[in-house]
């Protein structure tokens, strides 16, 4: 098993003649993702790489019956390219587009709660269940299929798990780069809850960063939900307050949101959380042996 | 992004919101002008700098005479006010605006921002204002009050009464909060702002209202569609090498330490710079170049890091992903010829075709140290420093 995707995910890609499109398309069906299509408006019963292009997400859907669609669009259109996502039927959503305006996603997350839709990022490198499907701009070649399942923030500190886990030979079950927006689709909470259910997961890190809440919450979460080892790593202990640190999302502000409060709850909450980012790969095996 | 109060206040006026009658200047001489076009008993003159803290700094002073006035005015114009928010380098005071001065009979807090964990707007309002909110949030937590707004609904009119109900409003001014309150719910959403903050919202001794200060800062990933407002930013406000950074498509962020940082994405580069503190050094700056590391974007990545002089060496942290290893070593030696590097380069590198991009780093004949790994990288590089 693995979290939210596995080889008979059904993909779309909407902007998916774009350059960006195009390339990661060819990179995911070269990794053996089932795209089954794409959208691009205006350029409707055209042929690209192989597979059908349609004007509208409804006809896509009708005709491919994908169930997952991923976006490539510019920040001014990607909003529209969520709400169209989640009007056609698609269960999945994963959009790497970074800029989208805070007040366009506060609607956006209002018709996804209203429709029951599951959406990945903004902001975000993807989803990527090893050796069965890859959605989103990781580097395929350096996973490996196994037990980790991992949650992060940011999208190179993904790797850096993946890298270290690989090293380790632990592998990983599904990868989720959930993207460093304040306003974003699946949150650690939803992550950790499926792969606290899932069967292949035995182990799970979690990558955060400074802003907002959510790695309190999450390890709130964990204290009374999890039973699987979690190692945890917080970028950002060093940035100033008041600045945002690339990602959106990623600011200090009025006191809150600084690494050593939210190092300090997932230590409470059982987690062995790493001081260096090179140290992820050695936590997870802590992790685990302390729960042995 | 961050706008001026003068800038503010134009905004708040456009959206029906009652302001004191004010005029903002650069030179000393135009207060002359002013104070006799807004006859009042006395102004108040107001540096504009993008801090809080402006009163305490002496930034904002109260005068009885026109000729007060323009003494102050030319004291603070030209200046560099220093407050507890922009220490220790201050901010240069261009502008000053002046005002007329109003009969306070009460001081109130009003906000406006997106809450995270809610994901809606939320309207926060306190009896307790001319106080830092986080300060109320301290001292008299119970002082918060807090309306939450649907997106579909907005900010509706009841919300507006509960608060001016609980904030002791009464009369006129019940119905002068509401319309008010859904102005700035306008204002908000209309302009994309991120924050908006009028601290304090006055009760005259008339029983008017008026924002007394206002503080707005805008989503940057909304610029795009704000186009006058992001006219109106001022770059003189912002860290000089920021700002050269911004203009060149970077991701650049200015802190006190001697080790310069580049690197792809901005979790990595939060990552990098705790590296360094944790193996003893002190980053320099935050940077991402992004996923490119192109040839190009690497040399005005140098070129920005460098314009910083406490730089004694800089750490390059690259996880390829699906660009390769040696594609990024060609741009990184291409970068460091062009700038004529001076100092020690300490490169990581990790991902597809990571041996050819190490072995092509270090036969380069540069002052290039190609580091076995990321613990390595940070080992090196303030070992380079520490020399």
């Amino acid at each position: 098993m693995s979290i939210l995707v596995n080889k008979n995910t059904k993909v779309l890609c909407q902007g998916f003649t774009g350059k960006q499109g195009t390339f990661h398309s060819e990179q995911a069906l070269a990794y053996g993702t089932k795209m089954v299509g794409g959208v691009t408006p205006g350029k409707g019963s055209l042929v690209h790489l192989g597979l059908p292009v349609f004007n509208t997400m409804r006809d896509a859907v009708r005709e491919t019956g994908a169930n997952a669609s991923v976006i490539y669009v510019p920040p001014a259109f990607a909003a529209d390219s969520i709400l169209e996502a989640c009007d056609a039927g698609i269960d999945l959503i994963i959009c790497i587009t970074e800029g989208i305006p805070v007040l366009d996603m506060l609607n956006v997350k209002a018709a996804l709660k209203a429709n029951g839709t599951k959406l990945i990022g903004p902001n975000c490198p993807g989803v990527i269940t090893p050796d069965e499907c890859k959605i989103g701009i990781m580097p395929g070649s350096i996973h490996l299929r196994g037990k980790v399942g991992i949650v992060s923030r940011s999208g190179t500190l993904t790797y850096e798990a993946v890298h270290q886990t690989t090293a380790l030979k632990l592998g990983q079950s599904t990868c989720v780069g959930i993207g460093g927006d304040p306003i974003k689709g699946l949150n650690f909470i939803e992550c950790l809850q499926m792969f606290e259910a899932d069967s292949e997961t035995e182990a799970i890190i979690m990558v955060g960063e400074i802003g907002g809440s959510d790695e309190e919450a999450a390890a709130e979460f964990i204290k009374s939900n999890v039973t699987k080892p979690v190692a945890a790593y917080i970028a950002g202990q060093t940035a100033p307050a008041g600045k945002r640190m690339g990602h959106a999302g990623a600011i200090i502000s009025g006191g809150s949101g600084k690494a050593v409060d939210k190092i300090r709850a997932l230590e409470l909450a059982g987690a062995v959380v790493a001081s260096s980012p090179a140290g992820l790969g050695e936590a997870v095996l802590a992790a685990i042996s302390n729960k042995k | 992004m961050n706008l001026h109060e003068y800038q503010a206040k134009t905004l708040l006026q456009k959206y029906g919101i009652p302001v004191p009658r004010g005029q903002v200047i650069a030179v000393a001489k135009e207060t002359v002008a002013v104070t006799t076009e807004i006859a009042s008993d006395g102004w108040v003159v107001k540096a504009q700098v993008h801090a809080g803290g402006r009163g305490k700094a002496g930034g904002v002073k109260v005068v009885k005479s026109a000729k007060e006035a323009q003494i102050v005015a030319s004291e603070l114009l030209g200046k560099t006010l220093v407050t507890y928010q922009n220490a220790p380098d201050g901010q240069p005071v261009n502008q000053v605006l002046i005002e007329e001065t109003l009969p306070i009979a009460r001081e109130l807090y009003l906000s406006m921002l997106v809450d995270r964990t809610l994901e809606r707007v939320v309207v926060i309002a306190s009896s307790a204002g001319g106080m830092d909110i986080e300060e109320i949030a301290q001292t008299s937590p119970e002082k918060i009050l807090e309306e939450i707004c649907d997106p579909l609904n907005g900010l509706v009119d009841f919300q507006a009464r509960n608060l001016a109900f609980k904030l002791d409003l009464a009369g006129d001014q019940i119905s002068a909060f509401t319309k008010i309150l859904k102005g700035l719910y306008r204002l908000f959403k209309e302009n994309d702002l991120a924050l908006l903050e009028i601290n304090p919202l006055v009760v005259t001794t008339d029983g008017k209202l008026f924002a007394l200060d206002c503080k707005m800062s805008i989503d940057d990933n909304a610029l795009y569609r704000q186009k006058s407002l992001a006219e109106q930013r001022d770059w003189s406000q912002e860290d000089s090498k920021e700002a050269i950074a911004h203009h060149a498509g970077l991701n650049y962020i200015a802190l006190n330490g001697n080790i310069g940082c580049m690197v792809n994405g901005a979790g990595l580069a939060m990552a990098t710079m705790d590296l360094i503190k944790l193996h003893g050094g002190t980053p320099a700056n935050f940077l991402d170049v992004g996923g490119g590391a192109t040839a190009e974007t690497v040399t005005k990545a140098f070129k920005i890091i460098l314009a910083d002089n406490n730089v004694k060496a800089i750490l390059v942290n690259i996880f390829g992903g699906i660009m390769r290893c040696d594609i990024i070593a060609e741009g990184i030696i291409t970068a460091v010829k062009d700038v004529g590097m001076q100092i020690p380069v300490i490169v990581r590198l990790e991902g597809t075709n990571v041996d050819l991009g190490k072995q092509m780093l270090q036969t380069s004949g540069l002052n290039i140290i190609s580091a076995n790994d990321l613990t390595d990288a940070a080992v090196q590089a303030v070992k380079a420093v520490a020399v």
